[in-house]
This record gives C-alpha cells, sequence and structure tokens, in this order.
C-alpha cells in the first residue's frame, strides 16, 4: 500500500504527492472520506487523480491510498437483473442504504457475498485446469446458465482440491490450485482490458431485433457494432429501449451513460413486465444496467462503458450472445473533454482531445464474435447512440464514430416530427452486413434480397418525385410516378413504422416481415402493368386492399401469419379484376 | 478557518481572486470576502492547491485590493436555510430575504447543491397535469415530476405562458401546487409581471421566489437557481409537497457560466460555452422528479430564450437533450396574433405516453393527438407547395388540409389568456377540428372512438 498526500484539487482532478510507488491507471482511495479514483497521469512522485465521486469540501493535505491495483470490476453469479452507477457500486442496495441521494464515499460490494448459489463442479482432485475449462457450473437464474471457469489472469494448473456439489457464498472458496491459491464463484477484472478469447469469427448471423427496419434494410449481425445519432426527440432512447426489449441476445447490458434519470427508472419499471418472446421470461432476468445519468460525477460516466463492456465479455466467455446498449456515447465523449481540459492537455476538435477517436476505436473493437477459451461461440454487438449537438452529423463524435461502426440508423428530425417512428432515416442510414447476412435470410424467405433492393430503389425513385412534388405537386405527375408516390406511402406507413406501443406490432417475427414488404411490392408491380394498360389511378387508389396491407402489421399477430392468405386472395381478387377489365 | 479572516489578496481578475492558501481550505467551499470599506462579499473555492486558493466572488469585485481585503473560510458550502415558512417569501439571488423580513426561524440548512437523486430511487412520473391549455393538455401533456422547458425568443409571450401554466395548474385529484420562482438575469419588470400574477390569482402566500435581476452581478445567477432547486427539494422530497418550479430565464444562466469560463482561460467548446456546459445543466434540470422516499415532486418548467430563435444553439440544444421534451414558441404564429403561440411539430412531451388515456385523462386522447399531429405535418407541406403553385391549384383533399390547418391554429392552438379548457374540452375541440378532413384521412385513430367521439353532424363538411 502507498500513501500520498493531496496537493492540489480542480473540481475531479486533483493531485497528490508521494505516490512515486503507485501505478499508472492505479485505483486509490482519496481523501478522509475515501472516494474512489483513478490515477490517469505520473510525473515524478505527483499522481493525477480523476476522482468517482463528489469531492466538494475535500481538502489539500489529506491522504492517498493506493492499493496497487487497477480499476476492476467483481464478475460472478448475480449480476443479472441489478442496477449499477460507472464504478460498479449497486444503486438498488445504495438506496436502501443511504436514501434517495448518492453520497460520496459509500462503500459497497457490487454482488450479494451472503447469497449462496447451488454450485456443481465438473472436475476433481487431480484433474488439471486449463483455461476455458469449466470448473463446475452454477444456475444463476431458472434459464441462465453460468459455467465458472479459471479467471484467465490466473495460473493453469493442478486442482489441490474441489469442493463437493452444495451451496456456497461467495465469499468461500469453491476449489484449490496445486500452488494453493483458492478458487471462488467470482473474481476482478480490471475493466480497461479486453478479455482474451480464442479467435475472432465472421458474423453470418442477424441479431434479429423484430423492428422491420432494422432487420430488413439495415440489418446487424450478432458481433457487429452500429451507431444510432439523432438530434434531441429524434427517439434514439426510444429505439436502444426497443432493441433491447426484443432483440435475441441472451444478455443485454444497457449503460445509461450521462442520460436521463427518469429513463433508467423507466426500464427499471417497464422491463420486469415485459416477456421475452422466446423464452417467456421476463426480459428483466438477462438484464444489467449501468446508470451514470447527467448529474452523477463526471469521471464515473467516462468509465462506465468499460464497466459495461467488461460485464458483456463476461458473459460473452460463457458462449452468450451479448448485446450493449451505449446510451448515449456522445456524453461519453464530453466527459473525456471535460477531463481532458482539466487535465489542460491540448485540444483537437471542437474541444475534444485529439485521442477521441483511439477510444472509440477501443471501445468499438470490444465488440465482436468469437470463440472463446472453452471454444463456444459468443459475441458481443454493440450499438452506441450519439446525440451529435444540433443535430448535426458532421461533427467529431459521429464522424469518428463511423469509422469503426459498420451499421448507421440515422434518425431524421422530420420523421420525427411527423410522429413516424422509429425516425430511421432510409436515405442516410446504412448497413454493411447485408451481403453477410444473405444466407440466413435467404433461409427465411428467398424473396428477401429481392424484395429489398426492390423496396429500397422504390423508396429511392419516391424522394426523387418528392422534389419535384414539392415544386409543382402531385397532380401534375403521370400516373405511373403517382403511382410510386402511393405504394412509397404504403411502404412508409405499413412496414417502416412502427409501434412501439401497440402491442401486435411492436416486435415482428423475420417472416412477417418479409411477407408484408413482399405484398406491397406484389401490389405495385402488378397495379404498374394495370396503369400501363390505361387504368387510372383512382380505380387504384380506391381499392380496400390497401388499407388492409398497410393495417396488417398491427392486425396479423406473429404467431398467426396464416391470416395473410386472406389479404392475398383479397389482393388477387381486386387485381385480378382489374386486369380482366383492362385485359393486362 | 472559521472566525479567523485572513488579509491580502495576490491577484484579482473580473469575479475571481486568488490568495495565498491556508490550512484547511476545502473545495467547494464558501468564503467570506471583506473589502476596505467593510463591505462584505460571499465566494466559493473554485480551485486549492499547495500554495493557491481560487474563490470566486458573488458579487462586484469593483474596489477590491490585493492588499485590504480580508477572507475568511468557512468551511462549509453554500447553504440554504430551509422551512416550510419560506413560502409566500422572498430571496435574492443567493438567498438572503429580501422583502424585509428576517430569515424564517429554523435551524436546518441544506447544501445547495443538493445530491444526485439514485435512479433507482426514482419513482417514474405519470400523474397528468390539467394546464387548461389546449396546446399543451392535448399534445405536450405536463406531467406531475416533469422538466419541460419553454423555448421562446424574445419578444414571444412566454412569461405570458408561464403564468397562465402557474395560475391554472391542477391535478386530477385536485391536490394543489406550491410555486418556486427563480429569476435569472431578467428585468425588474418581468420579476413584477410575475409578482403581479400571483398576486392577483391569490397564491403569493404559496411561492417562494428568488430573484437575481438583470443589474445583479452575473455570478450571481449561478447560485439562484441552485437556490431555488434546493428551497423545491427540501419542500417536496421532505415536506412531501407538489412543487411547481419556474426558471427564468436559463439563457442568461448559461451566459453567466459562460463569462466565468472565459475569465478562468478554459478551453471552449461550442460558440465558447465551456465543455461542461451539458454536466451544468443536467446538474439543474435533473433535480425535478419523484421518489420513493415521498409522495410530493417538483415540476420544472424552465423559460430559454433562444438566441436568434436558433434551435440548434447551444443552449436550446442541450437543455433538449436533458429536459423530458420541449415546448416551442413561434414567431410566424405569434405574428399571425394566436396566443399562445406553441409551435405543433418540434414541441414535444416525452413523458405524456404514460400519462394520458383511459383513466388518465381520455381512451381518445393517444389517438388524437397522435392523428393532430401527422395531420398538421401534411397541413405544412401543403402550405409549403401552395406557396409555389398557388392555392387554386390544390386538390381538393389539398385544400381540406388547408382548412384543417387554419381552423386548428384558429380554435384549437389559439384561446385566450385567462380561458381555462378541461381536458375534455380540449379533446373534443380536438375532434371538432377534424371534421374539416375527409374520414378515411383519420388513419391513426381506431375505428370505434372515431365512432364515439366524432361529431355526427360534421362541422367542416
Amino acid at each position: 500500500m502507498v500513501e500520498g498526500r493531496i496537493i492540489r484539487i480542480n473540481g475531479p482532478i486533483i493531485q497528490a504527492d508521494g505516490l512515486a510507488r503507485a501505478g499508472l491507471y492505479d485505483v486509490v482511495e482519496a481523501g478522509n472520506l475515501g472516494l474512489v479514483g483513478e490515477i490517469i497521469r505520473m510525473n515524478g512522485d505527483v499522481a493525477t487523480i480523476q476522482i468517482y465521486e463528489d469531492n466538494t469540501g475535500m481538502k489539500v493535505g489529506e491522504r492517498v491510498l493506493s492499493h496497487g491495483e487497477p480499476l476492476s470490476v467483481l464478475l460472478g453469479p448475480g449480476l443479472i437483473g441489478r442496477i449499477y452507477d460507472g464504478i460498479q457500486r449497486p444503486l438498488d442496495e445504495l438506496f436502501q442504504r443511504t436514501g434517495f441521494g448518492i453520497a460520496p464515499g459509500v462503500k459497497t460490494q457490487p454482488l450479494d457475498m451472503e447469497r449462496k448459489w447451488f454450485f456443481k463442479p465438473f472436475c476433481k482432485k487431480g484433474d488439471k485446469l486449463e483455461r476455458g475449462k469449466p470448473l463446475g457450473i452454477v444456475q444463476e437464474t431458472d434459464y441462465l446458465q453460468h459455467p465458472i471457469y479459471l479467471p484467465p489472469n490466473r495460473n493453469e494448473g493442478t486442482l489441490a482440491e474441489v469442493c463437493p456439489e452444495g451451496t456456497y457464498s461467495l465469499t468461500e472458496p469453491v476449489a484449490r490450485m496445486g500452488d494453493g491459491t483458492e478458487l471462488f464463484l467470482c473474481h476482478s477484472w480490471p475493466v480497461r482490458n479486453p478479455r482474451p478469447y480464442r479467435e475472432r469469427l465472421g458474423m453470418e448471423e442477424p441479431l434479429l431485433t423484430g423492428q422491420r427496419v432494422i432487420d430488413v434494410f439495415f440489418p446487424i449481425s450478432k458481433g457487429g457494432t452500429a451507431a444510432i445519432p439523432g438530434g434531441f426527440g429524434t427517439g434514439k432512447t426510444m429505439t436502444q429501449h426497443a432493441i433491447a426489449k426484443w432483440c435475441d441476445a441472451d444478455i443485454i447490458v444497457y449503460i445509461g451513460c450521462g442520460e436521463r434519470g427518469n429513463e433508467m427508472t423507466d426500464v427499471l419499471r417497464e422491463f420486469p413486465e415485459i416477456h421475452d418472446p422466446r423464452t417467456g421470461r421476463s426480459i428483466m432476468e438477462r438484464t444489467i444496467l449501468i446508470a451514470n445519468t447527467s448529474n452523477m460525477p463526471v469521471a464515473a460516466r467516462e468509465v462506465s462503458i468499460y464497466t459495461g463492456v467488461t460485464l458483456a465479455e463476461y458473459y460473452r466467455d460463457m458462449g452468450y450472445n451479448v448485446a450493449i446498449m451505449a446510451d448515449s456515447t456522445s456524453r461519453w465523449a464530453e466527459a473525456l473533454r471535460e477531463l481532458s481540459g482539466r487535465l489542460e492537455e491540448m485540444p483537437a476538435e471542437e474541444g475534444f482531445p485529439a485521442y477521441l477517436p483511439t477510444r472509440l476505436a477501443e471501445f468499438y473493437e470490444r465488440g465482436g464474435r468469437v470463440t472463446t477459451l472453452e471454444g463456444k461461440k459468443g459475441s458481443i454487438t454493440i450499438i452506441g447512440a450519439v446525440s451529435p449537438p444540433g443535430g448535426d452529423f458532421s461533427e467529431p463524435v459521429t464522424q469518428h464514430t463511423k469509422r469503426f461502426i459498420r451499421c448507421f440508423w440515422a434518425l431524421d428530425r422530420d420523421l420525427a416530427n411527423a410522429r413516424h417512428y422509429p425516425a430511421i432515416s432510409w436515405i442516410d442510414s446504412y448497413s454493411e452486413y447485408g451481403e453477410e447476412l444473405r444466407g440466413f435470410w435467404e433461409k427465411v424467405n428467398a424473396d428477401w434480397a429481392a424484395t429489398r433492393t426492390e423496396a429500397m430503389e422504390l423508396l429511392k425513385r419516391e424522394q426523387r418525385l418528392a422534389q419535384i412534388v414539392k415544386l409543382i405537386g402531385p397532380d401534375a405527375l403521370p400516373d405511373t410516378s403517382r403511382l410510386v408516390l402511393l405504394c412509397a406511402d404504403m411502404i412508409k406507413n405499413g412496414f417502416l413504422q412502427q409501434s412501439a406501443f401497440d402491442p401486435v406490432d411492436m416486435y415482428s417475427v423475420p417472416e412477417k416481415q418479409v411477407i408484408i414488404l413482399r405484398l406491397i411490392m406484389d401490389f405495385y408491380n402488378r397495379a404498374l402493368r394495370i396503369i400501363r394498360a390505361g387504368a387510372p389511378l383512382l380505380k387504384l387508389r380506391s381499392l380496400s386492399v390497401i388499407e388492409r396491407i398497410v393495417r396488417m402489421k398491427s392486425q396479423i399477430p406473429n404467431e398467426k401469419l396464416e391470416l395473410v392468405q386472406e389479404v392475398k386472395s383479397l389482393l388477387d381478387r381486386e387485381l385480378g379484376d382489374l386486369e380482366k377489365e383492362y385485359k393486362v | 478557518m472559521r472566525g479567523l479572516e485572513f488579509k491580502g489578496l495576490q491577484s484579482v481578475e473580473g469575479p475571481i481572486i486568488i490568495l495565498e492558501r491556508r490550512e484547511n481550505v476545502g473545495y467547494g467551499e464558501l468564503a467570506r470576502i471583506r473589502d476596505r470599506s467593510g463591505v462584505v462579499k460571499v465566494g466559493r473555492i473554485l480551485e486549492v492547491s499547495d500554495s493557491a486558493v481560487a474563490v470566486q466572488v458573488f458579487g462586484p469585485t469593483t474596489g477590491l485590493s490585493t492588499e485590504e481585503t480580508s477572507v475568511e473560510f468557512l468551511g462549509k458550502s453554500l447553504e440554504l436555510r430551509v422551512s416550510v415558512d419560506m413560502l409566500g417569501r422572498i430571496y435574492d439571488g443567493l438567498g438572503r430575504p429580501i422583502d424585509g423580513y428576517p430569515e424564517p426561524f429554523s435551524s436546518e440548512f441544506r447544501d445547495i447543491n443538493g445530491i444526485p437523486i439514485n435512479p433507482s430511487a426514482r419513482a417514474y412520473p405519470q400523474d397528468f397535469i390539467q394546464t387548461g391549455v389546449s396546446s399543451i393538455d392535448g399534445m405536450n401533456t405536463l406531467i406531475r415530476g416533469q422538466k419541460l422547458p419553454i423555448f421562446s425568443g424574445s419578444g414571444l409571450p412566454h412569461n405570458r405562458l408561464a403564468a397562465q401554466i402557474i395560475r391554472q395548474a391542477r391535478l386530477k385529484t385536485e391536490e394543489s401546487f406550491v410555486m418556486v420562482f427563480a429569476a435569472m438575469g431578467v428585468k425588474y419588470d418581468v420579476a413584477r409581471f410575475f409578482i403581479q400574477t400571483f398576486e392577483e390569482s391569490g397564491v403569493l402566500s404559496n411561492v417562494v421566489m428568488f430573484l437575481s435581476l438583470a443589474d445583479a452581478p452575473s455570478i450571481e445567477r449561478l447560485i439562484t437557481p441552485r437556490c431555488a432547486l434546493t428551497a423545491a427539494e427540501y419542500l417536496a422530497y421532505e415536506k412531501n409537497m407538489h412543487v411547481l418550479v419556474v426558471l427564468t430565464d436559463m439563457t442568461n444562466y448559461c451566459e453567466a457560466l459562460r463569462e466565468i469560463s472565459s475569465i478562468r482561460g478554459e478551453i471552449p467548446s461550442r460558440k465558447g460555452y465551456p465543455g461542461y456546459l451539458y454536466s451544468d445543466l443536467a446538474s439543474l434540470y435533473e433535480r425535478a422528479g419523484k421518489v420513493k422516499t415521498s409522495t410530493g415532486s417538483i415540476t420544472q418548467i424552465p423559460i430559454l430564450t433562444m438566441p436568434n430563435d436558433d434551435i440548434s444553439h447551444p443552449i436550446p440544444d442541450l437543455t433538449g437533450y436533458i429536459t423530458e421534451g420541449q415546448i416551442v414558441l413561434e414567431r410566424e404564429l405569434f405574428q399571425k396574433g394566436i396566443y399562445p403561440p406553441v409551435a405543433g411539430l418540434p414541441s414535444l412531451s416525452r413523458l405524456m405516453k404514460d400519462g394520458i388515456g383511459p383513466g388518465m385523462t381520455r381512451e381518445d386522447h393517444k389517438d388524437l393527438a397522435s392523428q393532430l399531429f401527422a395531420a398538421y405535418s401534411r397541413t405544412k407541406q401543403v402550405r409549403n407547395l401552395a406557396a409555389i403553385i398557388g392555392e387554386e391549384e390544390l386538390s381538393t383533399l389539398d385544400k381540406n388540409y388547408l382548412t384543417f390547418g387554419d381552423r386548428f391554429e384558429r380554435e384549437f392552438l389559439s384561446q385566450s389568456e385567462t380561458e381555462n379548457r378541461s381536458i375534455e374540452q380540449t379533446l373534443d375541440l380536438g375532434w371538432k377540428v377534424l371534421t374539416h378532413l375527409p374520414r378515411e384521412e383519420l388513419y391513426r385513430i381506431k375505428e370505434d372512438l372515431i365512432e364515439k367521439y366524432l361529431p355526427k353532424t360534421p362541422i367542416g363538411r
């Protein structure tokens, strides 16, 4: 243990001397309250420290203690369903202990150390315990198996002792290695170090979100990275909530980074009530929340991202598919900027430090699909919200983020103003995973790729026509062009727009997504031939099938896709009549 | 150290003084500064190092000499004396009574910086507040515990709208509000207008006022909203009251923040505002809400004037990222003579979804609001088109939309300053203006609701 003395205080950045033997990124206890901090710069025996709690009242001359360990999180059973702050203090427990305000200097254990877990060993005395070999298993929740491995930062060796099947708390050792080290059900891991895996894999499996505009037009792979940029009020948080609720990941890590307190409360209130359509379990049983809201200490906001991704890696190493929602990475970048300013570093663009892109890259690269040390396949998908100032995508955080993500879901102010949600622009967004996922979708529906391209083309044409319509009005266009407008509206209202509150519409299975879009495109293709044969647009516009198609999203439940047949036969009948009339 | 005064400063620069460090000086704590003529000012410690202390002085530093000034360190941060008797009182920007009466009798003090609310201790706000203003109740519903700012421009009637909300705000349960009002850098007449409003509606005894007027030192503005919110927190979370906080004008607050930041030589981010403007604003706005340990609530209505009516300016932009929606006032509507000129599309209440509907307002509220938004958005497009090709060239449907838009603005949005509409009246009005559209255009409303609520004798058709 090294003890130093505070010599300068400037907001959450302090300096202390006498710390020559402490290391960079060591965690410290600072001041009389023992606030958590991290050494971020060493100069002679003077350490610059960022403090993760409110340090009002701290005085020069107070002591600083370093235990010579980096900032770490505690990993073990019991993480699921909890809410933590940026440095893994359990907020639910803090509330029980200190009331509604977060008081600085309160020490808590991130996990319930008393709770007994049923441990079933897979190894016995004398076995060689290698990296990635499960020592045993704990049933963390009713449907979540939690294998216990040798912590990756411990040496491999022979097991000198393994405890029998039974219940153990996190403070009781369950095995002892030949060299005397005891193994527990939990271990700690430094948040800034990525956890090891065997090798990286390609990304041929989609992360199905149930959101039509994403899954069909801008799909993301398990292990992929995406950004959701958008000005305020365009629905970043709503989109992230929808994905967190409905995507087919096994574990969700939701990082509320510098955002509203009520949004986290909303998650805490709503998630336990929602049931995963695949497992039938409450989705809170697969969710971990990291909340460092905008009014909580800014340094802890910086580290909350790493805390979140480390928890995600821990579950990935068990072979699970984890999805991280980071809301919002801009607030994280602003925390970097604020701390960098206090360190008097030379700023680059808009006051952000020059190492912003490096940090962004490090973060997004911790996502990916891998073979774990055990040989299972696990993944971390990272979906980061970006809050560009003034909704201007040319600002540094959006631009640098774009370099490290492969899915860009741009939220559009005009769509949001018209309450078209999700307000993901089909013009500015892109996904680079389309080709990799082709194989999966062709199995769902052989028409996927063709339908998607056709529909996209139609929307692009509509966009060009819309420019003309703005100048001369739709009535001056030929009927074939007005049909494009009509069908584009059908796609917008009947497919792209999706209500997060409608019990049927809030989540669409892949089959339903393709069916709706295919039906609209079939309507378009047949209607186009009818118009070319001389029918006026009015005849087509008045067909009742149009409304049926547009309302399919909320009238046909995921488990009753056979109802589509009715709409299909209505389409055949109504268009068939016209086709006969105009001899198509 | 308390009781000891230290003489002499190293330097004075604007509102910041630097002096040699003494023992026991805590970061963020309070200092009392006495100038050569014995006048006392208050300051806060910004930075401490081994050799020096930087203090930010709340008050004019004119006449401060380096030799003749003495400083006392109080060993605590800025605190406000709190009591239920604050209601009905008027304070200055630093929380000192200015109505001629002594401080309320109480020995309870609260740190004006508050402490961040634990997200898991928050109760989700979902109680509807009826403001009697259709554009708010119908389209951008205010919820108890929400922070909903008014984005305005100079010359627009934001103060009148705020006053109307204060006068009319009611809960369905008929519980009443107490008010905390903070004025930052506004002119005396504006403060006078609010005092008069409170007097006329007979609520003055339920209001705590903090006035830091335009002629007060700008740095005082950094303290004023914190005093106000401390008072609000005490009343809400310790005395279980429902508190409505009006903060005006947040733009002046941000200007003061920029001023201090530039004097301190900090690296600016956008438009010269400090990089921590977001966190700083959040430390105010996030003090709204409800907590599980109390039945009270804090509803915040900050008012800000957008410089040059620019909503992408850092102040409204960062505010919008923190608050739960925004009421935007539009100059074009104002010029048409529509009061309140609440812009239809950019205004938004994020908490609306959970506070309206059956049992809270009325079953048709969600669909109706969504339909009005959609139709008004279409109207805006049609208007643009009409400006180019002329109204005569429009299709019948487009013309319907023009009539709808006009009626919507003149009948639904527009109301007098004294008109207090019940939520039912507001919704019925919404249905009434929708009669100007063909029924099949009401695609966002469920069939049965149309059947039940759309006036049978068509008014528009």
